[in-house]
């Protein structure tokens, strides 16, 4: 198939950027999007020209590396898929496809389609971890987890720290990404003790990093390509409200 | 080797400080700033649905009507002062949409610096309308709500004045011949309909709500109250305009 690319090119953190358009011949409908982009910059680098930057890694929609908007949607059109997952048959012959990087004063763009997510790994520091001594592994059954509450945990734990919820979310909120730490956590008997002081040091370092509020618009959960419920939001505020009641 | 190394008192699974050194932050968190929204919204929607049940005394007869009117400056008397009741509860009031505009702001102006560089390629949001229009409907209440205490309270802007009886003022000031007053007053009601269509939930969901069931449940509620409170709202000036009322 042949079709048409506007990507955002911008050389630099500090540089300005322009959306670019590019023809694209002869894709086969099974190639992944990423593939696609391969073989442009294939082309770009035969022209001599810098080829388009991505970030990228498993290709299997598990690390959450593949981040780029699509059409105005992260991961684009399809549901439930990262752009690694995401085949060149969801588009038709001739379409011309805008691609652009997460926008977000917490991500700044590094180069083209690459962003520094770097503002999720200090919210991740400010919490999202249990204090456990090291040592042998212990028993799997030591300490028994109600099925119910294992499998909300886990659910959470699907989260891949993608940030698509933060490209979508009109308030550049990663409310959904720290739900979804929050409940993973919180939810096992090893999370306990430091559920209350994970969720108020989670939160600031959320809004120190500049991320927006929520406001419950439900953009996060639409694009998140592992499917962490808006509801688990909920579970963030009541756990917040207890957690400040008790300082 | 397993000889036992003291742990370092900060260190942790994730090699971090064992407990971050708690910032002194003076900036409130995004959600004690939604939680103020909460509370604050939903006492105006308590406001709303007593207000809404007064006016429908219109309908028993003009002088109940007049006389509620009376009876909200008398109650809480022979302990509150004549009028001290209704005085408590504008400054009440006051508070409560001070706060919630507050909030409302700060959480915008934060969201605005969260996504500096816009989308060349956005498709509308696929959220609702009302979640998407929740900052400029607050707006258009707000100034609604100025108007319509110079029109009904004060009387400045009412062509029976500010002296009349309420009814009369009601009646005089939804006349056929101002249908635009009527027709910025439907606006207004179908404007707060939809914040709080958005808004019930969202207040639910702030609380803490947080089953997928539940917010099937919230959702319904919100929608019911909303509708509910635009029906009461709009049938006393529709009323006016038919002359089932004057
Ligand atoms: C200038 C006036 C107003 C502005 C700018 C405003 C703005 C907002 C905003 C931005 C939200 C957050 C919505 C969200 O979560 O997406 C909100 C929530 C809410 N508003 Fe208002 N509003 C105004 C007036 C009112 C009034 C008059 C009422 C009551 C009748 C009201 C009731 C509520 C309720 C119940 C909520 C839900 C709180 C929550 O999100 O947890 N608002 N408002
Ligand atoms: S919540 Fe979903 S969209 Fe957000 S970072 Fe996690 S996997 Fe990605
Ligand atoms: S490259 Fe790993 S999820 Fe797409």
């Amino acid at each position: 198939m042949d079709i048409k690319v506007r990507v955002w090119r911008q050389s630099g953190p500090t540089a300005g950027g322009k959306m670019v358009t590019y023809d694209v011949k002869g894709i086969s409908p099974d190639a992944s999007f990423l593939e696609m982009i391969d073989v442009l910059n294939e082309t770009l680098i035969l022209n001599g020209d810098d080829p388009i930057a991505f970030d990228h890694d498993c290709r299997e929609g598990i690390c959450g590396a593949c981040s780029m908007v699509i059409n105005g949607v992260a991961h684009g059109p399809e549901k439930a898929t990262t752009t690694c997952q995401l085949h060149m048959r969801k588009f038709k012959d001739g379409d011309v496809i805008d691609v652009e990087p997460w926008r977000a004063a917490a991500f700044p763009v590094i180069k083209d389609l690459v962003v520094d997510r770097s503002a999720f790994d200090k919210i991740i520091q400010a919490g999202g971890y249990i204090t456990a001594p090291t040592g042998t592994a212990p028993d799997a059954h030591a300490t028994p987890v109600p099925k119910k509450d294992a499998d909300a945990a886990f659910e959470a734990a699907t989260c891949i720290g993608c940030g698509a919820c933060v490209a979508a979310c009109p308030n550049g909120s990663s409310m959904l990404f720290t739900a979804a730490k929050i409940a993973h956590l919180g939810l096992m008997p090893q999370g306990q003790p430091e559920r209350d002081s994970r969720v108020i040091d989670m939160l600031q370092a959320q809004d120190d990093a500049g991320f927006g509020g929520c406001t419950n618009a439900g953009e996060c959960t639409t694009v998140c390509p592992k499917g962490i419920p808006l509801s688990l939001i909920g579970r963030l505020n009541s756990d917040y409200r207890k957690a400040i009641s008790k300082r | 080797m397993a000889v036992d190394t003291p742990i370092p008192k900060t260190a942790n699974a994730a090699g971090a400080t064992a407990r971050p050194t708690p910032r002194k932050s003076v900036r409130p968190s995004s959600v004690i700033l939604k939680l103020v929204m909460a509370v604050s919204g939903a006492l105006l929607v308590l406001f709303l649905f007593a207000h809404a049940a007064g006016n429908l005394k219109i309908f028993v007869g003009e002088t109940d009507f007049d006389h509620y009117a009376e009876w909200l400056r008398e109650l809480g008397t022979p302990l509150l002062p004549h009028g001290w009741f209704l005085w408590i509860q504008r400054i009440g009031l006051l508070a409560g949409i001070g706060l919630h505009i507050w909030a409302a702001t700060v959480l915008t102006i934060r969201a605005k610096k969260a996504r500096p560089v816009k989308y060349a390629h956005r498709p509308k949001i696929q959220g609702s309308y009302a979640a998407r229009t929740m900052r400029w409907g607050g707006v258009i209440i707000v100034l609604f709500v100025i108007y319509h205490i110079l029109d009904l309270t004060t009387g400045t802007f009412n062509p029976a004045g500010g002296d009349s009886d309420p009814s009369a003022r009601v009646v005089a000031g939804f006349a056929p011949e101002r249908w635009y007053v009527t027709l910025f007053y439907t606006l207004a009601v179908v404007s707060v309909g939809f914040h709080l269509r958005h808004g019930i939930w969202s207040a639910f969901r702030t609380l803490g709500q947080q089953t997928t069931k539940g917010e099937r449940r919230a959702q319904a509620v919100a929608l019911v109250l909303s509708v509910v409170l635009v029906a009461m709202y709009l049938s006393v000036p529709f009323a006016v305009l038919t002359g089932l009322v004057g």
